[in-house]
């Protein structure tokens, strides 16, 4: 008996290695990425807040988010543009605006979006771009703890703060929003999240304030749903809607998810399931369990996208994993709500374990038609040979009442919490699974990633990533895919549905290719992708079919687009 | 009130009923009962372990259960009671925590823990508690797979009172509530010294025990009848030596001395696993080789 006992935990010793080895065709993803930060002239680094000192114990970790990246077109000039969020009192965000020639410049000061952050207000936590009042002109809210901040775009150069005027001036601790139109009336509507309840984080009555379970908390902030009522007005209509949950929500996602035309909404929720709301054709929101109750986790993030090219959006959500306290598990969620009304998660393996992981986006990196996935992680980076993990497993186990009072909590110190964790590149294999590339392809940075945004910055047909890292220095990868690959990318005007044509989505058929895509109002956590979608194609010469399902509920075909390039698309009037 | 009257009333009396007809059931049965409580409050209440446990519920089960029927049967040539198995298995599910879809610590662990019954033995008694053992071992040899349950089923009041309740009325039943409460006494005592010592706040040293971790730590393995010591004094002297043996290994992790991970997240399961044995070897050589010890299928992981 001894003899197959001890093969046994040998046996188990030699999974727990192989789990992680890496496969060999992972030394040919078809892509390099190239951190070209410093040569673009992007110099951001974001700065963490500081809270009432009541919560001076657990500060690193209540002040561990804010660094962000959105992607837009501010000035109209055909180059996406940079902005990112800073999260100190009197630390500026930074807009950047791409010249064309691979090089950014700050014009945040002069454009009105550069000093968010100041007492009374709050401070940035992210921003979503998208032409509100459909006048072509990119608008931008800003999310903050805090007031949330309204700015009307003027000229393409100049922002108008009209956070007031437009109805939107609650005090909300967000870390995400999302434009989206719900109603299909052809204005952009708006989702914001909360992560603290509405308190003022800097004027603490009490220290209560944290989660009360970790994981079935609803002592969160409560999220809330703006109706665009035009005349740059916005309604409060979360209560009629059906949205206001009070989980811990750190990122939102929208799309039709069920194919009836109307945009949905995923929620990731820290310290509990995910939700996702069906929108019942625009007159309320119903909340639909669709198989995320069944595992309750961390969400930090919510990124859409065409796992297996079936013609379908699926969700990829990040969890906390941390070697040997916690696998909580990254979930891959296979949308199957046409056929079963349900979410079916298939992450596994690698994929599964990404460390703390935050923001995450699906692009295709090689342009061979299939997506990979760009996962940033860490939480704190701090002193290397101190781990807040044992003190957190002291804490995670004990009763809600306890742990909701910051004061309880061991205090952190300098130590770090699954820091220095390196960015994970996913390669898709398909059917083989996928595989991490991130050292092959040169994805080396070791920040503590948070947002993560896509775009092709130099419109030359690669998925560049671009990254948010908390209290320190913003990234910027650029994608070299092999040269042999083809690829299309579309930009999308609105005329019935709003101008920015978020929430527009495409299906591209290709031979044996099909891939959807949707034009982003917010996704990942604190980001937004490049409102222009790319679709590797790999060796295919031409695409047979192009159909896009815009917001008004219009659905338009195109045949036979022209390859390698960028296709302008306005939206027909019927 | 006379004797006969108040015999009427008493066995009228729920509570009482319920006590008398718990008496009537085998413990060990009571022990499946309890555990198979802690599960389906875990799963229906929180979907604790999710779809996937359902397959993880099914290959700890099967894999404990065919274990133990098959080394029994080779071992003694019959085929044991498997409610050790089936106490084993649910433990496993509910403690072990893997990495993605990982499903084979489920397998794995079921073998090595019913296996250890038959291989790490002396004076043909099993040392180890066998869940407890398993799970040490996939915490120190698979970390990069293997995690352990840490945090509550919900961190609600309700669900630990559910638990404590029927956990303390079974451990009195059974006969182990010195064992539990010695337990809980010293590692109250202990931590809260500990966080005293080395001026830290006192809740959240002693927090961990109200969690689930815990619970099955304390109703099911340092309980367990097959591994514990003989008398009752010196189960309580063991069970203390245990909950000093975690504060030491707590204190070491508070000061950051280099112990594997595997420490760190499950001090007490380690401190079980190491003076556990010990004392239950030193106990049986003490005891004579005769001595009135059944066979190891009956005992209780």
């Amino acid at each position: 008996m001894a003899i197959p006992f001890f093969a046994a935990i040998l046996l188990a010793a030699q999974l727990d290695r192989g789990e992680n080895r890496s496969p060999a065709d992972a030394a040919h993803p078809g892509f390099t990425l190239h951190d070209e930060t410093a040569a673009a002239g992007i110099h951001f680094v974001h700065r963490r807040p500081s809270f009432d000192p009541k919560i001076a114990g657990v500060e690193p970790h209540v002040a561990a988010l804010g660094a962000s990246v959105s992607v837009t077109d501010f000035d109209g000039d055909g180059w996406p543009d940079l902005y990112f969020t800073n999260s100190r009192f009197n630390e500026p965000n930074a807009l950047y605006r791409n010249r064309g020639n691979g090089t950014f410049d700050d014009v945040a000061s002069s454009a009105g979006l550069a000093n968010l952050n100041a007492e009374g207000e709050g401070v940035s936590m992210g921003a979503v771009w998208g032409d509100f009042d459909n006048d072509d002109r990119e608008d931008v809210l800003v999310y903050r703890y805090g007031y949330p901040a309204l700015f009307r775009n003027v000229d393409g150069k100049h922002f108008q703060d009209v956070t007031n005027e437009a109805g939107l001036r609650h005090w909300i601790n967000s870390n995400s929003a999302i434009w989206l139109d719900y109603d299909r009336d052809g204005f952009l509507d708006l989702y914001v999240t909360a992560y603290f309840r509405d308190v003022d984080l800097w004027h603490l009555a009490t220290t209560k304030i944290m989660h009360n379970s970790f994981e079935f908390a609803t002592n969160g902030g409560k999220n809330l749903l703006f109706h665009n009522i035009g005349g740059k007005k916005f309604e409060d209509v979360t209560d009629r809607m059906g949205v206001g949950t009070t989980r811990w929500t750190l990122a939102a996602a929208s799309a039709d998810f069920n194919g009836d035309g109307w945009a949905d909404i995923y929620l990731a929720n820290d310290y509990g399931p995910e939700e996702l709301y069906l929108n019942d054709r625009g007159h309320r929101f119903v909340l639909t369990t669709a198989g995320l109750e069944s595992e309750s986790k961390s969400g930090m993030s919510v990124t859409l996208g065409d796992a297996f090219n079936r013609g379908k959006l699926d969700a990829f959500v990040t969890n906390i994993s941390e070697r040997g306290y916690l696998f909580q598990n990254n979930n891959l969620r296979l949308n199957q709500m046409t056929e079963s009304r349900r979410f079916r998660n298939v992450a596994e393996g690698a994929l599964a374990d990404a460390g703390w992981a935050w923001g995450a986006q699906f692009g295709d990196f090689n342009n061979d038609g299939g997506n990979e996935l760009f996962v940033v992680n860490g939480f704190i980076s701090a002193n290397r040979e101190k781990s807040y993990w044992y003190s957190m497993s002291k804490i995670a186990g004990a009763n809600g009442r306890l742990f909701e009072d910051a004061a309880s909590w061991p205090p952190f110190g300098n130590s770090s919490l699954s820091g220095y964790e390196p960015s994970r590149v996913y390669l898709n294999r398909g059917v083989a699974g996928w595989v991490d590339v991130a050292k092959t392809v040169g994805a080396s940075d070791v920040y503590d990633g948070r947002g993560v945004a896509l775009a092709d910055l130099s419109n030359r047909g690669a998925v560049d990533v671009i990254v948010a890292n908390q209290n320190q220095p913003a990234v910027l990868y650029r994608d070299y895919p092999d040269s042999t690959n083809h690829w299309i990318a579309f930009k999308l005007t609105g005329t019935q549905s709003n101008r920015s044509a978020i929430g527009a989505e495409i299906v591209l058929e290709s031979g044996d290719l099909t891939q959807r895509r949707v034009v982003d109002g917010g996704s990942g956590f604190a980001s937004q992708n490049d409102r222009r979608l790319h679709f590797g194609l790999g060796s295919r010469e031409w695409v047979d079919r192009v159909t896009i399902y815009w917001p008004s509920g219009i659905r338009q075909m195109l045949s036979r687009p022209s390859i390698d390039q960028i296709v302008a698309v306005t939206e027909p009037r019927h | 009130m006379s004797d006969a009257a108040q015999t009427v009333a008493t066995s009228g009396n729920p509570l009482t009923r319920s006590w008398d007809l718990g008496k009537k059931i085998d413990p060990r049965y009571l022990i499946a009962f309890l555990i198979t409580l802690v599960l389906l409050t875990a799963q229906l209440r929180y979907h604790v372990f999710g779809v996937a446990g359902y397959q993880r519920l099914a290959l700890a089960l099967g894999v404990c259960m065919a274990t133990e029927a098959l080394l029994s049967w080779f071992d003694r040539g019959k085929i044991v009671n498997l409610q050790s198995a089936y106490i084993s298995g649910i433990s496993l599910t509910l403690l072990v925590k893997p990495q993605g879809g990982a499903l084979w610590p489920f397998a794995i662990g079921g073998f090595i823990a019913i296996a250890s019954k038959y291989v790490l033995r002396y004076r043909d008694n099993h040392l180890w508690n066998p869940t407890n053992f398993a799970i040490a071992t996939l915490l120190l040899v698979a970390p990069d797979t293997v995690s352990v349950l840490s945090h509550q089923f919900g961190n609600d009041v309700a669900t630990n009172l559910v638990i404590w309740t029927f956990g303390l009325i079974i451990a009195a039943r059974v006969g182990v509530l010195h064992i539990t409460l010695t337990y809980v006494a010293t590692f109250l005592v202990l931590n809260t010294l500990r966080a005293l010592l080395l001026g830290q706040a006192v809740l959240p040293e002693i927090a961990p025990i109200t969690g689930p971790m815990y619970q099955l730590f304390i109703f099911f393995m340092i309980t367990d009848p097959r591994t514990v010591v003989k008398g009752r004094q010196r189960q309580m002297v063991v069970v203390v030596l245990i909950a000093m043996m975690e504060t030491l290994i707590r204190f070491a992790s508070d000061k950051g001395w280099p112990l594997p991970t595997a420490f760190n997240v499950a001090p007490a399961f380690f401190a079980l696993a190491t003076v556990g044995p010990v004392a239950k070897f030193l106990d049986l050589r003490r005891l004579r080789p005769t001595g009135s010890l059944s066979s190891a299928g009956t005992g209780r992981p």
